[in-house]
């Protein structure tokens, strides 16, 4: 598959301080990637040199095929960026901003207004196209700043922290945007949060940053596994007819344990990967699972899971 | 090119529409204007070469208002500070910073073309007022400039002009380094009061120290004095300009400070033609366009070095 985005051994140090630390970084054409990590881990020292913004200490970079410190023209003309807190002119409406970037695109004229109509639309903005940017809450501002990136068809978006300070409506509508961005047009995207929860639902991979490096790369389900370890699961048994549950007799199930008793129920834990077979032999010992639950990764758990082990 | 001239028209069109601007133009006009209508009324005008007659509306001053050269030298340097304090700052502020340069121009567009919309806006204002001033001439003095007269005006024009892209240097030097604008405001304030009217000051103390002189001290320690008290407050630009108008405004200046007798032997009290003056002149213009360049260079690489990250 090719890659939007490659690093190599990726450093940058201020002085006696390494703000990223030999970062290795993929990521693939057309996928929402995910950059987490708490505040001052290097989320947006590499997204800068990712844009040839910051020039790196050693290592090296590939974005679409290029060198972001030596064509940075280039790159930029491909690649849509927006910065946390991102503004506008506030004394301009929003067509007259998305004007002025359009041109400072080489957009002049019909061409420029075709385009910022059909960025507007995506974003659903036409509404208020001709309103003062001074009068928008944050969303509106964060999605009139995804029409701008959209202005120049980009292939690769970065983002940071595209959900901060806006109100959980507005995160919703701008991560329906992202996905849309990525599925209907093919965009790469690339955005750092750290709000896990809203990420989870719209990357399909994710890397974790923490102190200057990376510790954790992939889809939700490989990072949760291989930190949090085997998924475990819930279940609640009763006897099946008289008696009481045979704990013993249901402790020489692999992959069972943890047995919890309040009054008839017996509670347990269970692996995951078994549950099948689990179940079948629990009922083979005349035994009956009332209750069963599955758990699912969630980034929160892997997260405080992670840095409570650092 | 293409980015440097979309932002240099979008910051035209933003200095002439904005009310601070408006005011300091207002007041500025007003000056000038009550300045030289008053010059018209001045008695000792008529006993002046008549050959250059527009020219010495410019310098003369009447009554209790100060002449228009006064004016420019005075309220230039505000005009450039107002128009350059808030150039990089206040979009760094507003968060549009990043927003420009992550678009496809290079970063020393931006920086250029604030510099030269400023100096665009302020050479129509001054050109304005002194294309005014020829009509006022023509209309109470009944005299067109003749072509020496518009050529030493071009000349002056061109001397404010360095003059002002000099404090707009320095104001756009002091937004790039501060990161809040009242700072960057006030530290350029600072040293206008400083160089305007310190230096004087501050050149007779370090003269008087270094060349101490007394009622009975010789002609030549005297000298020495003057010619070191002259020399620190060329250190000031608004001294340099003073020169430079004094000389080109007026064809009969052939020699700047002390003048000792054995060197007006022999001289035919004649006007010197607009070559001989930029002769006499020709340091002091040197001396101002390279402050004004060296304070854009500094202003230009400390914006090209400093990392952008929000």
């Amino acid at each position: 598959m090719e890659k939007a985005v490659e690093t190599r051994e990726l450093t940058k140090k201020y002085g006696a301080f390494t703000a990223v630390d030999r970062l290795n970084l993929d990521i693939r054409s057309g996928e929402v990637f995910g950059l987490l990590g708490p505040n001052g881990a290097g989320k947006t020292t590499t997204i800068l040199m990712l844009l040839g913004m910051t020039e790196p200490t050693s290592g090296t970079v590939r974005v679409l095929g290029f060198d972001p410190a030596r064509e940075p023209l280039k790159l930029k003309s491909r690649t849509g960026y927006l910065a946390e807190n991102v503004g506008f002119y506030e004394d301009l409406t929003a067509r007259e901003n998305l004007t002025y970037l359009a041109n400072l695109n080489g957009l002049k004229g019909s061409h420029a207004d075709r385009a910022i109509d059909e960025a507007l639309e995506k974003v659903e903005m036409v509404n208020s196209a001709d309103a003062l940017v001074g009068t928008f809450s944050k969303g509106m501002r964060q999605r009139l700043g995804l029409a701008s990136v959209l202005l120049k068809k980009p292939q690769l978006v970065i983002l940071d922290e595209p959900t901060s300070g806006i109100d959980p409506e507005g995160v919703e509508k701008i991560l329906s945007l992202i996905r849309k961005m990525a599925d209907e047009s093919g965009i790469t995207i690339m955005l750092s949060s750290h709000m896990l929860h809203s990420v989870q639902k719209v990357c399909d991979r994710v890397g974790i940053m923490f102190k200057s490096s990376m510790i954790a790369c992939g889809t939700i389900e490989e990072i949760g596994k291989s930190i949090i370890g085997e998924r475990q699961g819930t279940i609640k048994i009763v006897s099946n007819g008289s008696g009481a549950v045979d704990e013993e007799k249901l402790g020489t199930i692999k992959g069972l344990k943890d047995f919890r008793r309040s009054g008839d129920l017996v509670t347990a834990n269970f692996d995951e990967s078994r549950r099948s077979e689990i179940i079948r032999e629990i009922v083979e010992k005349g035994c009956l699972p009332v209750e069963v639950r599955g758990t699912e990764y969630s980034l929160e758990e892997i997260y405080l899971r992670y840095f409570r082990e650092v | 090119m293409a980015g440097m001239t979309t932002i240099f028209r979008k910051e035209l069109a933003d200095h002439l529409g904005s009310r601070r601007i408006a005011v300091i133009s207002t007041i500025i006009i007003l000056a000038s204007l009550s300045a030289v209508l008053s010059a018209v009324e001045s008695p000792t005008l008529l006993q002046q070469d008549s050959a250059a007659l527009f020219l010495s509306l410019l310098t003369e001053r009447s009554g209790n208002l100060p002449s228009f050269l006064f004016f420019v030298t005075f309220l230039v340097p505000i005009l450039g500070i107002l128009l350059g304090f808030d150039a990089i700052n206040a979009e760094r502020q507003r968060g549009t910073l990043s927003l420009l340069i992550s678009q496809p121009v290079y970063r020393d567009a931006l920086i250029n073309g604030k510099f030269l919309a400023a100096l665009a806006a302020m050479a129509l204002m001054m050109g304005g007022i002194l294309a005014l001033i020829g009509g006022i001439s023509m209309a109470k003095l009944g005299i067109a400039p003749n072509g020496a007269e518009i050529l030493r005006a071009l000349v002056f024009f061109g001397a404010a002009m360095l003059y002002a892209s000099f404090w707009l240097s320095v104001a756009i030097l002091f937004s790039v380094l501060f990161d809040k604008t009242s700072t960057s405001a006030l530290a350029a304030i600072a040293l206008w009061i400083f160089l305007a009217f310190f230096v004087q000051l501050v050149a007779g103390v370090v003269a008087d120290h270094i060349v101490p002189v007394g009622r009975e001290s010789p002609a030549e320690e005297v000298l020495r004095h003057e010619h070191l008290r002259m020399n620190l407050m060329r250190l000031s630009p608004a001294y340099l300009l003073q020169e430079v108008s004094l000389v080109v405004l007026n064809p009969s200046v052939r020699i700047l400070g002390p003048i000792d007798v054995s060197r007006l032997q022999g001289v035919i009290p004649s006007a010197l033609d607009i070559g001989q003056s930029l002769m006499v002149i020709w340091p002091q213009l040197t001396a101002l366009a390279a402050l004004s360049i060296v304070c854009f260079g500094v202003s230009y690489i400390a914006f090209m070095r400093r990392e952008i990250r929000s």
